[in-house]
C-alpha cells in the first residue's frame, strides 16, 4: 500500500492511490470469508470481541460498496434487509408448523399421492387462514362493529406494544453502551411497586397524582438499574448475572409485599393490591371504547428522547464510545465508570415506564404478574430492532401485533396462541445468524470456489510429500 | 552458547539424519476477501535448501500468502505444488504433514507449560494405555537443540524464557514435526539486534542442513544479510525478484513502487528550558511487579526524547502512567510545575498532553465510529462541538474536513467509519486529533507501527515540526531505526529501569547492548572492542564504511579483541533500512 504525500492533482487518477475500499490492512480473520457483511470492524485483529451491536447502528455511514456489486444487490444484502427476511422466514416456518397440526391437512395427507393438490391447498389454507386471523386480530377487523370496531385490533396492538417499546428501549440503550440489560423484568416490577403504591395509597388531585405516579415508577426502575451499574463500575461484576439475580429479588419482594397490609387489598385473600385511584390512571386517548392510553404517547416520546440522547448528546457519545471500544474511550479521557452507571440508570428508568404503563394504564392494580413476560420480550424487541431507537419502536409494534392477533387467531382457527411464541423465537434465531438467512435466500456475495486446487484427481488431503 | 560459524562452516552433519529436502512452488495463488484482493496471481518457487525472502510492506499480502500456504486459508485460485505435485491443504495439519512448518509472528506457546509440553502439543507420543510419553519429546528436543546449538532446556517453563529462546522453541516445534520448509513470519519484530544476529545464524545453520526457509520481512538489513533470493510483493502482486546484492534503495523502491527517501531531513534541535520532569517514577502492576522502577528524566521544550528498548520492558506502562491510566504509581511527574500523578485521564489531556497510543486499533480509535467522531474523541464535550449536553454534528464534520486536508488522510469522506482506513491513514487520524490542540507535551508510542512508507515520511516530518514549534516530544519506539532517525536524545529502558540516556548519534551496537541491559559505559567499551577486533581481522578499508558517528571512547589500539568469537557484524549503513520500520 503506498500513499504518496505529493499534492494530489484532481484530474489524473493517481495509480498509487487505492480506493478506500481496497486500502484496508488485511488482518487474518479466522476463516471468515464474507467480509462484506460487517458485524464489527473493530476487532483489533482479533484482540477484541466483536461488539454485540451491529455495526450499522453504531455510527457513521459504512464504506461504499465494492464497484462490482450493483445497487440492488447492495440493498438486498444489507443489514436491514436481513432483518426483514428473518421475519419472513420465521413466518414461513411458523406457517408450516401451523399446517402440520391442522386437522384438514392431516386428512389430506392420508391420500397425498392420489390427489396432492388437496394436500397443498390444505397446507396453504391452514397457514394463510391463521395468519389472516392474526392480522384481523392485530390490525383491522372487517367484521367489527362500525369503524370503531374495525380499528379496535390496531388500538389493542398499540396498547400491548406500549410497555414492549419502552422496556425494549431500556434494553437497547444499554446494549449500545456495551451492557446486557437482562434486568428489564425486575426494573418493571420495582417501577410497578412504587407507581402502584403512589396510585392507591395517596389521594391527590388529578394532574399531580398522575405525575407523581409516573415519577415514582421511573425512579423505581432507574434505581434498580442504577445499582447494577454501580456494581459493574465499581467491582466489575458482570451485569448479566447481577440483573438476572435482581429480577428474582424484585419478583419475590413483590410477592412478599402483596402479602403485607401495606399492599394487600383489604378483604382479599389473593395477592392483589387495591385499585389505583382514577386520578392516578393514564387517560385513554381515544375514549373508553379502546384501551389505548397515554402511555403510548409517552412511548413515542421516549423513543424520540433515546434517539436524541444517543445521536445528539455528549452523554450518548460517551455511551456509544464505551460500547464500541471501552479502551479507546478510556484513553480519550471518557469516564467509563460514570457512563456505565448513568446508562444503566436511564435504561432502568425506561423499563420503569413499562411498569407504569401496566399499573396506571392497563391493569390498574398490582399483582405478581405485573411484568408478565414484558421484561424478557423486551430483550427480543431490542435485538430485532438492532438496538436502534426507531428500530426498537417498530419491533415493539410488531410483537404487540403478534400478541394482540394471537387471541383472535385462536378463536377463529383454533391455532394455539403459542405458535406466536414459536414465530417470535424463530425470528430471534434468524436474527442471530444473518449468514444463514442470506444463504437461504441466496444473497451471499459471490464467492469463487478454489479452482483447480480442489478438483484435481490427485488432490490428496495430506499433500504429496514423499 | 550458540556456535557462531565464524571462519569455518558448521560441523558436517550425520548424513543419516539429514533433513530430506523439498521443493515448494506456489503457482498463481489468488486470495480474495469479498472484493479485496489480498493476493493476486502470485508465483513463488522455493528451491530445496534455500533461504527465500518475501519482502513487502505491511499490508502487501505476505502474511495472507503464508496463511494460504499453511492451510489456514483456501486459495481462491491457483495451486500449491510440492515436489511438482499439486496438493490441497484443508488445514495446518495437512501442511505440517507435508513438511511445512510455520513460526508465527505472535508465538503460539502456552506460557505455563514447559518446552517439552509445548512441543508435544498436538503431536503427543503415548505409551501403552494412552499415557503421555514426554521423555520421547525431551529426547527429540535435545537432539535438535544439539544439532543446531539452540541450548534449550526441555523442562523450562515458557514464561520464564526470554523472547529469543521462546522463538527457538517455536522453531524446534516445527523441526520436531519434520519440517522441510520453515516459514518465518516477521521473526525479528520482538528481538534485540543481538538476538536478531543469532537468529540469522540459526537460519544459516538450518539451510546448511537442507531445510528451506521462507523468510517474511520488511526489514531490508536482515533480508540482505541472509537471503539467497528475494521476491518483492507489493499490494498483493509479485513485482519482481532481486538478489541480496541489490542496494537498499533499490529494494525499497521496489517495495513501494516509487523512489523513496530513506533519511529524514531534520534540522538540529534547539532545546530550551526543561518543562517536563519525571522523578523516581515507579509503577506497580496488579501482580506486584515493578514494571517501571525508579525512573527519572526530563524533556526540554524543543527536543525529542526517544525511549528505546525491546517491547515489554516498561515503556508502555511508562506512557500509561503519564496519561493517568495506572492506579499504583509512585513518584512524581510534573509538567510546567503541575503534578500529573493522581489526576484523571481527562485532566491530564486537558493539561496539554497529547497522547498517541501504541495500538491505535485497540485504544487509539473507535473503528466503528466515523473519522469525524474519532477526530474529536477527546473534545466531544467542549466548544465548538458541544454546547452543554447537546452536540453539533455540523461542527464536527467541519472540523473533520479541515483535519483531513491538513493531514492528507486518504478518504472520500469524514463520515466513513475509521476502521475502513489503512493503517497509515488511521495513524494520521490519531495524530491529527492530538496535534490539533495546543500541547505542552506530545507523547507518541510506536508512531509508525504498521504504517506504509509514504505515511511514515509524513508522520515523522509532523513530529519534528511539533518539536520545532517548541513542544517537548517523547517518542517510544521499539524500532531502532526510527529512534536513531528522530531522536535528539535516547533513553533506553530495560526491565523497567532506565539503563541510560545517550545523545543522538550513538551507534546501533551500543544501543543494542543497552537494550539488553548493559550500562552505557560498558556498552561503549564493548562496542569499541568489537570494532577493533573486526578491524584487525577484516579489510581495514571497511572501517571507513563503519558508522562514523561512533563513540568518543573508541580507540582501536588500546582495546584489543576481548571476545574470541565476536558477533557477526551488523550492517552499519547509517540511516538505511528505515523503510517500513513497523513491526506487529
Amino acid at each position: 500500500m503506498s500513499e504518496n504525500t505529493e499534492p494530489r492533482s484532481a484530474a489524473a487518477p493517481d495509480p498509487d492511490q487505492l480506493p478506500a475500499s481496497q486500502a484496508t490492512d488485511v488482518e487474518p480473520e479466522p476463516l471468515e470469508d464474507a467480509a462484506d457483511f460487517v458485524t464489527s470492524l473493530d476487532t483489533a485483529g482479533g484482540a477484541h470481541q466483536p461488539s454485540a451491536v451491529p455495526v450499522s447502528t453504531q455510527s457513521g455511514a459504512l464504506p461504499g460498496a465494492p464497484e462490482e456489486e450493483s445497487l440492488l444487490r447492495k440493498i438486498f444484502t444489507g443489514n436491514g434487509i436481513v432483518t426483514i427476511l428473518a421475519v419472513l422466514l420465521a413466518l414461513i416456518l411458523g406457517g408450516l408448523l401451523i399446517a402440520m397440526t391442522d386437522k384438514v391437512v392431516g386428512t389430506t395427507a392420508g391420500y397425498l399421492f392420489a390427489r396432492p393438490s388437496d394436500f397443498l391447498i390444505a397446507v396453504w389454507s391452514a397457514a394463510t387462514d391463521s395468519y389472516v386471523a392474526l392480522f384481523q386480530g392485530a390490525v383491522f377487523n372487517p367484521r367489527g362493529n362500525g369503524v370503531a370496531g374495525q380499528f379496535a385490533p390496531l388500538m389493542e396492538t398499540l396498547t400491548i406494544a406500549t410497555p414492549l417499546i419502552t422496556a425494549g428501549l431500556g434494553v437497547a440503550l444499554a446494549f449500545r453502551a456495551g451492557l446486557f440489560n437482562i434486568g428489564a423484568q425486575g426494573q418493571i416490577i420495582m417501577a410497578g411497586i412504587l407507581a402502584s403504591w403512589v396510585g392507591f395509597a395517596l389521594h391527590l388531585p388529578l394532574g399531580i397524582h398522575l405525575l407523581l405516579v409516573l415519577v415514582a415508577g421511573v425512579i423505581g426502575g432507574a434505581v434498580w438499574g442504577g445499582i447494577v451499574g454501580v456494581l459493574k463500575a465499581r467491582t466489575g461484576a458482570h451485569e448479566v448475572i447481577v440483573t438476572i439475580m435482581f429480577n428474582y429479588i424484585a419478583l419475590y419482594f413483590l410477592r412478599y409485599l402483596l402479602d403485607t397490609d401495606l399492599f394487600q387489598r383489604p378483604g382479599a385473600d389473593t395477592p392483589i393490591s387495591p385499585i389505583v385511584d382514577p386520578s392516578a390512571a393514564y387517560p385513554l386517548i381515544f375514549g373508553s371504547q379502546y384501551r389505548l392510553h397515554l402511555g403510548f404517547l409517552l412511548a413515542i416520546a421516549a423513543t424520540v428522547f433515546v434517539s436524541w440522547l444517543l445521536n445528539r448528546s455528549t452523554l450518548g457519545f460517551e455511551f456509544r464510545a464505551v460500547g464500541a471500544n471501552p479502551k479507546a474511550a478510556l484513553t480519550a479521557g471518557i469516564n467509563v465508570s460514570r457512563a456505565t452507571i448513568l446508562v444503566m440508570t436511564i435504561a432502568g428508568g425506561l423499563a420503569g415506564l413499562a411498569g407504569v404503563a401496566q399499573v396506571a394504564g392497563t391493569e390498574k392494580v398490582l399483582t405478581d404478574g405485573v411484568a408478565a413476560t414484558y421484561g424478557f420480550d423486551a430483550i427480543t424487541v431490542a435485538l430485532l430492532g438492532r438496538s436502534s431507537p426507531w428500530g426498537t419502536f417498530a419491533a415493539g409494534l410488531l410483537f404487540g401485533a403478534f400478541r394482540a392477533g394471537a387471541v383472535q387467531m385462536q378463536i377463529q382457527t383454533g391455532t394455539p396462541i403459542d405458535i406466536v411464541l414459536v414465530v417470535q423465537s424463530l425470528i430471534v434465531l434468524f436474527i442471530a445468524a444473518p449468514p444463514l438467512v442470506r444463504a437461504i435466500f441466496g444473497l451471499n456475495p459471490r464467492k469463487k470456489k478454489a479452482a483447480t486446487a480442489g478438483k484435481t484427481k490427485q488432490a490428496a488431503t495430506t499433500g504429496g510429500a514423499a | 552458547m550458540l556456535q557462531r560459524p565464524y571462519a569455518s562452516g558448521p560441523s558436517l552433519p550425520d548424513t543419516s539424519r539429514l533433513v530430506r529436502v523439498l521443493k515448494l512452488e506456489l503457482k498463481g495463488i489468488t486470495k480474495r476477501f469479498g472484493s479485496l484482493v489480498a493476493n493476486d496471481h502470485i508465483d513463488v518457487v522455493v528451491e530445496p535448501g534455500q533461504i527465500h525472502c518475501l519482502l513487502g510492506e505491511n499490508g502487501a499480502g505476505k502474511s495472507t500468502l503464508m496463511n494460504v500456504l499453511y492451510g489456514l486459508y483456501e486459495p481462491t485460485e491457483g495451486e500449491i505444488l510440492i515436489d511438482d505435485k499439486p496438493v490441497t491443504f484443508r488445514g495446518p495439519g495437512d501442511a505440517m504433514a507435508a513438511g511445512i512448518g510455520m513460526v508465527h509472528q505472535h508465538f503460539m506457546l502456552v506460557p505455563v507449560f514447559t518446552v517439552a509440553e509445548n512441543v508435544a502439543l498436538g503431536a503427543e507420543t503415548t505409551k501403552t494405555g494412552g499415557f503421555l510419553d514426554l521423555d520421547d519429546t525431551r529426547r527429540k528436543i535435545r537432539e535438535i537443540s544439539d544439532r543446531y546449538g539452540f541450548d534449550v532446556d526441555p523442562d523450562a517453563l515458557i514464561e520464564d524464557l526470554p523472547v529469543g529462546v521462546q522463538q527457538r522453541v517455536e522453531i524446534i516445534k516445527a523441526l520436531v514435526r519434520d519440517a522441510k520448509v520453515l516459514i518465518l513470519d516477521e521473526p525479528t519484530a520482538v528481538l534485540t539486534p543481538q538476538d536478531t544476529d543469532e537468529l540469522l545464524d540459526i537460519m544459516r545453520q538450518l539451510k546448511s542442513h537442507g531445510t528451506s526457509i521462507v523468510f517474511i520481512s520488511h526489514k531490508l538489513r536482515e533480508v540482505k544479510a541472509v537471503s539467497d533470493t528475494i521476491t518483492v510483493i507489493r499490494r498483493g502482486k509479485v513485482v519482481g525478484s532481486a538478489d541480496p546484492g541489490a542496494s537498499t534503495t533499490e529494494l525499497a523502491s521496489m517495495m513501494v513502487g516509487r523512489a523513496v527517501s530513506l533519511t529524514l531531513d531534520k534540522a538540529p534541535a534547539n532545546p530550551q528550558e526543561t518543562t517536563f520532569e519525571v522523578n523516581n517514577l515507579t509503577v506497580i502492576a496488579p501482580n506486584g511487579q515493578h514494571v517501571v522502577d525508579g525512573i527519572s528524566f526530563g524533556i526540554a521544550r524543543g527536543e525529542i526524547l526517544a525511549v528505546a528498548g525491546v517491547q515489554g520492558n516498561g515503556q508502555t506502562e511508562l506512557t500509561e502512567a503519564i496519561l493517568g491510566l495506572h492506579e499504583r504509581v509512585h513518584g512524581s511527574i510534573t509538567l510546567d510545575g503541575e503534578e500529573l500523578v493522581g489526576r484523571s485521564v481527562k485532566e491530564v489531556l486537558n493539561a496539554g498532553v497529547g497522547f498517541v497510543p501504541e495500538d491505535r486499533s485497540l485504544d487509539g480509535l473507535i473503528g466503528t465510529f466515523s473519522i469525524a467522531e474519532n477526530l474529536i474523541l477527546d473534545r466531544y464535550d467542549q466548544a465548538p462541538f458541544a454546547k452543554g449536553i447537546s452536540m453539533s454534528p455540523a461542527k464536527v464534520l467541519e472540523n473533520a474536513k479541515t483535519r483531513i486536508a491538513e493531514f492528507d488522510v486518504r478518504t472520500p469522506s469524514g463520515s466513513l467509519a475509521a476502521g475502513t482506513l489503512s493503517g497509515g491513514n488511521q495513524q494520521k487520524v490519531v495524530m491529527a486529533r492530538e496535534l490539533s490542540r495546543p500541547l505542552r507535551l506530545f507523547i507518541a508510542s510506536q508512531p509508525t507501527r504498521g504504517v506504509d512508507v509514504g505515511s511514515i515520511e509524513f508522520l515523522h516530518k509532523r513530529i519534528v515540526a511539533e518539536r520545532d514549534h517548541g513542544t517537548p516530544v517523547m517518542i517510544v519506539s521499539t524500532e531502532l531505526d526510527e529512534v536513531i532517525e528522530l531522536a535528539d536524545r535516547i533513553a533506553v529502558l530495560y526491565k523497567g529501569r532506565l539503563v541510560g540516556i545517550v545523545p543522538a548519534g550513538t551507534g546501533r551496537d551500543v544501543l543494542g547492548l543497552m537494550m539488553a541491559g548493559v550500562s552505557p559505559d560498558e556498552a561503549q567499551a564493548d562496542a569499541a572492542g568489537r570494532h577493533s577486533a573486526r578491524s584487525l581481522s577484516e579489510n581495514p578499508a571497511a572501517n571507513a564504511a563503519e558508522n562514523p558517528a561512533g563513540t568518543p571512547a573508541e580507540n582501536p589500539a588500546t582495546k584489543p579483541a576481548m571476545n574470541p568469537a565476536p558477533a557477526a557484524p551488523s550492517v552499519q549503513e547509517p540511516g538505511s533500512g528505515a523503510v517500513g520500520d513497523p513491526h506487529e
